[in-house]
């Protein structure tokens, strides 16, 4: 191989994954700087990406007065984190059961749960739906969260994890005395930081950015969870407020962006485990 | 008496230790089994059950119907154009993300430079709101003040109303599709080809294979096949799951041309509220979905056997 071939191979390559990542990025630039324009600016369709009048505050200030949009991020940010600890608190005792522990009507749980890891969100959704709406609490953080406070992919997930852990470190817990549930603490826990986190992220991830469910039990913007918020803001005022709608979606895409590139390798290790959505 | 007595008091020593055992092996997995009975298993005996009935929330009655929802799927015209959307959308994301994510995953580790920063540009969209990237692609799309058609107004070309033409607003979809999902498949890939050992490249060097095109029949593509074949059929089922795009910016139109199965079964179930037919729908769905997903596992597998 010639140095100038070689030399010619890396040039298209480089070529192809740079214009690749144009592709890329395009809607986020695009995102940005029209979230900066005034409304003329973007009817007149010009391709510049620096505006000549800067509108930043104006269309930002829209995202902020027009729609609750903090209520929106809090709403997320509670409902993704009832979720997941309720997901986590449920998990570990139960993998941890069925990895180190023989009791009758293990297997069968085992099968439950792989069986339960077929079953998405959609196939049970109208089910839960009648019970909450039965109940009458449509509209609330419990409705939000109610489906997903177990995670048949946690159990999964720890249960590999735990199965790979030494049973020397349990059977010595054991004979100081520690209770099982003292075990789980203050041995499992912090040998499963890795695979905690992990899903974390997953879960965060999936729930953070999920419209299927907010959008069958909410009606209303005061309990929408971002995506959901982000619909009803467009309906009911930036039909056509260009601006003022990339301002709110650069809002809202932001707090995940902003972990990712802080935690890259820890987000794709988590996003990768499983190849499902939510 | 002693050597009688011992063993059976080891004996039942024993059992009571196994029996604390299982007790607290109960203790700790009861609240997951509850759980996971109560939002997974019973919901899906219950929409099988729901799916005989006549279902309809706010009406007083119900009434079992045997199979006569799945008779009407059978004629429904909508869920026969949504079945046939929800195909064609997974036939055209599959292939190219598929495609496109090994493409960019040989490019990017046979690259020294930029590994990080390439893979973390290809990634962007899989963590982004996707409901907020649509929004953005909308405006992107707009036939009159949209950046795309502005840029091929550049060079002469009249673009077409991407999202609002019946002709096109399947394949708009499916492009956004396969934008969201190339930077997962690319990470799924680049795992692959990490694991495949760097002797085989050498010793095929030796042996036949002089160009790189060569190494990559001869070597890369036969060790990647465990992961391909993970990569599809995780790309089928994701493919099969759309709803956001379709929400966000078309909400099945113009004229049911983007009409696809979970988008159908949403207004069926949650906003004509007929419960009963809207379950008929989802058997289906699931029922497409198990298919894939032991598919899948059986990938898993085999992925798993080979690293």
């Amino acid at each position: 191989m010639t140095t100038r071939s070689w030399n010619l191979a890396r040039v298209l390559r480089l070529a192809t994954l740079s214009s690749g990542a144009l592709i890329f990025l395009g809607p986020y630039v695009w995102m940005v700087s029209t979230a900066m324009k005034p409304r003329e600016e973007i009817f007149s369709s010009s391709l510049a990406l620096i505006p000549d009048r800067w509108a930043a505050v104006e269309n930002f200030s829209k995202v902020f007065t027009r729609v609750p949009m903090l209520q929106l991020l809090m709403n997320g940010a509670i409902v993704c984190a009832v979720i997941l600890v309720v997901q986590v608190l449920v998990a570990l005792p139960c993998a941890y059961a069925l990895a180190k522990l023989r009791f009758p009507g293990a297997r069968l749980m085992i099968s439950g749960i792989m069986l339960g890891l077929l079953v998405p969100i959609h196939a049970t959704a109208l089910p839960i739906y009648v019970a909450l709406s039965g109940a009458g609490v449509l509209n609330t953080y419990f409705a939000l969260a109610a489906p997903f406070l177990i995670s048949v992919f946690a159990i999964f997930l720890f249960l590999q994890f735990f199965r790979a852990m030494p049973d020397d470190l349990i059977n010595a817990a054991r004979l100081d005395g520690m209770s099982e549930f003292g075990i789980v603490l203050r041995v499992i826990v912090p040998n499963a930081w890795p695979a905690i986190t992990a899903f974390s992220i997953f879960s965060v991830v999936a729930h953070w950015n999920d419209l299927f469910w907010p959008q069958i039990v909410v009606t209303e913007t005061a309990m929408a969870p971002p995506p959901l918020g982000l619909i009803f803001f467009r309906a009911a005022e930036a039909g056509d407020d260009y601006g003022a709608l990339m301002a709110a979606t650069v809002v809202v895409t932001m707090p995940l962006l902003a972990a990712f590139l802080l935690a890259q390798r820890r987000f794709i290790e988590g996003i990768t485990l499983t190849g499902l959505k939510g | 008496m002693d050597s009688i007595a011992l063993p059976a008091g080891t004996s039942s020593a024993g059992a009571l230790a196994r029996r604390s055992e299982a007790l607290a092996g109960w203790r700790l997995a009861g609240p997951a089994v509850a759980l996971l009975s109560m939002l997974i298993l019973l919901p899906t005996l219950g929409v099988v059950a729901l799916s005989l009935t006549d279902f309809e929330l706010g009406y007083d009655g119900v009434r079992f119907v045997g199979l006569d929802n799945y008779l009407e799927l059978l004629e429904d015209r909508t869920f026969l154009i949504s079945l046939a959307n929800t195909l064609t959308y997974t036939l055209i994301v599959t292939p190219l993300s598929v495609f496109l994510g090994l493409g960019a995953a040989l490019l990017i580790e046979a690259e020294v430079r930029g590994r990080a920063l390439f893979r973390a540009i290809y990634f962007l969209p899989v963590v982004s709101l996707l409901v907020a990237m649509a929004t953005v692609w909308q405006y992107l799309l707009h036939p009159t003040i949209g950046p795309v058609n502005a840029l091929l107004r550049l060079v002469g070309i009249d673009g077409p109303n991407w999202l609002g033409g019946s002709d096109t607003v399947l394949m708009s979809l499916a492009l956004i599709g396969v934008w969201q999902a190339v930077g997962f498949n690319m990470v799924l890939f680049l795992a692959g080809l990490t694991a495949i050992p760097r002797e085989l490249y050498a010793a095929a060097e030796v042996d036949r294979a002089a160009t790189a095109w060569d190494r990559f029949w001869l070597v890369t593509w036969p060790m990647l096949g465990p992961t391909t074949l993970f990569v599809v059929t995780i790309s089928v089922i994701n493919a099969v799951k759309v709803f956001e795009t379709v929400s966000t910016m078309t909400q099945g139109g113009p004229n049911r041309a983007s009409e696809v199965l979970l988008w159908t079964i949403y207004q069926e179930g949650f906003v004509y509220l007929r419960v009963g037919y809207a379950s008929a729908m989802t058997v289906v769905f699931l029922a497409i979905l198990m298919v894939l997903m032991v598919l899948q596992y059986r990938a898993l597998d085999r992925r798993i056997h080979y690293t």
